[in-house]
């Protein structure tokens, strides 16, 4: 059967569209009508069919599109994806995880043909078909992670582990939600997650820090986060504030529908076995309000969370602005009615 | 969740004596599979029924982590500790179906490093087996200084020597040879990294001289070969399960903590990982503790144990469990 994949954009006209089927699978990161920051975090195993879930690395219909624009930002911008020199081996890590996870769930796309070291890639959607020598970079086009990254929905940090600490000295961001790789490139933990309000004081990182380094091979974990986008848009960068951060001064009752994504990033970690190092992907799905409000029970539900949401939570993730147009819009679709428990749509 | 590791089921393949203490152990997958990657530095812990009891202990890979059909660990017998090495040396042959965890690194090289300076004290020699064929395949630049017994005990010198030639230093304690560590470490190019690996003694030498010598911390990895020490049974109570439970004598806390039917987390069962770590809610007697996890702060508070290593001598204690 496989994936259709859809033609879209993600800048200019805006086409990205998500279909039916799409949205009852999005993962609202919702379970109940209030939202409090917390290291919510799981096991990263196999979910139900027709979740987000059903694979670890999860492929769906706007794979092409995603990786168009992926090509278009790394055209304007290098820096998006760097790698240190001692992170080589762990971008092959990379490597043989992605193929292996995206060949293992769709085997109608993707192939993956091992002779030792001889390795065929067979991506049927980008139509490309090589032949390379594991271990080997001058066979490929380009650097092991930069290479597959540039084939596989969402961001990618690679984390070195020296010291007790994770050192983000890797990576492939073009899908960032206001966060950047150049600035954060070399830098520890605690480093990057500085500009967080509110939880240092919890102890919050601490305790993430020493579930993230203990995290084992074969044993994936995964956490979901939110923000809001205007309009469609996957590359959020700070570079590139001046294109979007406008964007949110244009929010009018009549267009919060079209214009107002909720974003939710699933991220997982992951032990990578060559190196010890550890990979974050980054997973970003987003769906308007208008496909969002087809299912009542998120539509009532987000109308609670939006509403309530402390200042500062807001102020951090950017909705300060156009919050009130939006709570407004969305209490027209809230009845009062209970929410059931649970992410899903009823 | 919890944070036990994840398991294989292995068979063992060949069980081979390399000399009059230690024995080599090799296992392969019983579906026939790969066994998943690794690198250099890694253990898995080993599970061994032994009548009514398991138990579980952590041995580093020394195979070539660029070769995973097999697994291979080696065993020094030790005749007055646990028994663990003793079965392992007794009942263990080829055939045996047995279960091994994923690899765990807790010693794990750094790839930044220019050189990577290594220190073996005899067993401790296995996770370097590991690491140099990792390095050695990707042209990194090492130097091993290997110290043990006599040259009979001297496990896989022959092997390394023939490898590595003169990248590898032997010392014979029976010839008086010694490392000359100061030496030695003051002469290193700048980016070199020290590894050891060896005795609770040797590990304490290097690492007071290299902070001696001026080496950051960051620069100096190492890697005990911690067993928990038998001692006096006590009692415990733990509270969240509300069970009671006896330490036995050869048995450590985290053992009889899982023989009671809690499954608390672990990863390297010998005081390095922090993985055990327990809060202490009341306690009346003296703590030993032999972990390398707590701070000396920690240990003078008595407001938390790390169940893998440490025991308890006195009238009462109730952890957090
Ligand atoms: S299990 Fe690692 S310190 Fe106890």
């Amino acid at each position: 059967m496989g994936i259709t994949f859809r033609k879209e954009t993600f800048r200019d006209d805006f086409t990205f569209k998500n279909s039916p089927e799409h949205i009852r699978r999005f993962p609202f990161p919702f379970h109940e009508d209030a939202y409090m920051y917390a290291v919510n975090i799981e096991p990263h195993v196999v979910g139900p069919k027709g979740s987000v879930l059903e694979n670890l690395i999860d492929v769906d219909e706007h794979y092409v599109a995603e990786m168009q624009d992926r090509a278009l930002v790394l055209a304007e911008d290098p820096l998006r994806c760097q790698s240190l020199p001692h992170m080589t081996l762990a971008g092959w890590d990379l490597l043989e995880l992605l193929m292996e996870q995206q060949a293992l769930g769709y085997p109608e796309h993707f192939t993956l043909t091992r002779d030792g070291d001889r390795w065929r890639w067979i991506n049927r959607p980008l139509g490309i078909d090589d032949t390379f020598t594991f271990g080997d970079t001058s066979t490929l086009p380009y650097g092991p992670m930069e290479y597959i990254t540039r084939q596989s929905q969402g961001d990618f940090c690679i984390l070195d582990q020296r010291d007790g600490n994770l050192w983000m000295d890797a990576g492939m961001v073009t899908t960032q939600a206001d966060w950047s790789l150049d600035f954060d490139i070399g830098m520890n933990f605690f480093e990057w997650h500085a500009p967080v309000p509110l939880a240092h004081e919890k102890g919050i990182f601490t305790r993430a820090l020493k579930f993230l380094t203990n995290i084992q091979q074969g044993k994936p974990a995964r956490r979901l986060n939110w923000t809001m986008t205007i309009n469609p848009r996957l590359d959020t960068s700070p570079e590139n504030y001046h294109k979007w951060g406008p964007d949110r001064a244009t929010v009018t009752p009549e267009n919060v529908g079209d214009k107002v994504h909720l974003r939710v990033e699933l991220q997982s970690f992951w032990r990578l076995p060559r190196s010890n190092g550890i990979v974050f992907p980054i997973r970003c799905y987003l769906i308007k309000m208008d496909e969002l409000v087809t299912q009542p029970k998120w539509a009532r539900r987000l109308h609670r969370v939006i509403r309530d949401l402390p200042d500062e939570l807001a102020n951090y993730k950017g909705l300060t602005r156009f919050r009130p147009t939006l709570v407004e819009w969305l209490s027209k679709l809230d009845d009062g009615s209970a929410t059931s428990p649970g992410f899903g749509p009823d | 969740m919890s944070t036990g590791t994840t398991k294989l089921d292995v068979v063992v393949s060949d069980v081979v004596p390399v000399n009059d203490l230690v024995t080599r152990f090799h296992f392969r997958r019983r579906d026939g599979q790969l066994l998943p990657t690794f690198s250099g530095g890694a253990h898995v812990v080993v599970e061994m029924r032994d009548g009514e009891r398991t138990r579980l202990n952590p041995y580093s890979l020394m195979g070539s982590p660029l070769d995973t059909r097999e697994y291979t660990i080696s065993v020094r017998r030790d005749d007055v500790g646990r028994g663990g090495s003793l079965f392992m040396h007794n009942q263990v042959r080829p055939g045996l179906e047995m279960v091994v965890s994923y690899p765990v690194n807790l010693f794990s090289l750094d790839l930044r490093a220019k050189k990577h300076l290594m220190l073996a004290g005899g067993i401790g020699i296995t996770p370097f087996m590991a690491q140099t064929t990792q390095l050695a395949a990707e042209g990194g630049n090492f130097e091993l200084h290997y110290t043990c017994r006599t040259a009979s005990l001297g496990t896989y010198a022959d092997v390394l020597r023939e490898r590595y030639d003169r990248r590898v230093r032997l010392y014979h304690d029976d010839l008086g040879e010694r490392i000359e560590l100061d030496r030695l470490l003051s002469s290193q190019p700048l980016g070199t990294h020290l590894y050891v690996c060896g005795p609770a003694g040797m590990i304490g030498w290097v690492r007071d001289r290299a902070a001696a010598l001026g080496w950051p911390s960051e620069t100096v990895h190492f890697e005990h070969f911690a067993a928990p020490q038998p001692g006096a049974p006590f009692d415990v109570t733990l509270a969240i399960s509300g069970k009671t439970i006896r330490v036995g004598e050869q048995q450590s806390l985290l053992e009889a903590i899982e023989a009671a039917g809690v499954d608390p987390p672990y990863l390297c069962r010998g005081g390095v990982c922090g993985q055990c770590e327990t809060n202490v809610i009341s306690a009346d007697g003296k703590f030993i503790h032999n972990d390398h996890w707590l701070t000396e702060e920690e240990h003078r508070s008595g407001k938390k144990i790390m169940p893998c290593v440490s025991r308890f001598e006195g009238r009462s204690l109730v952890l957090e469990r």
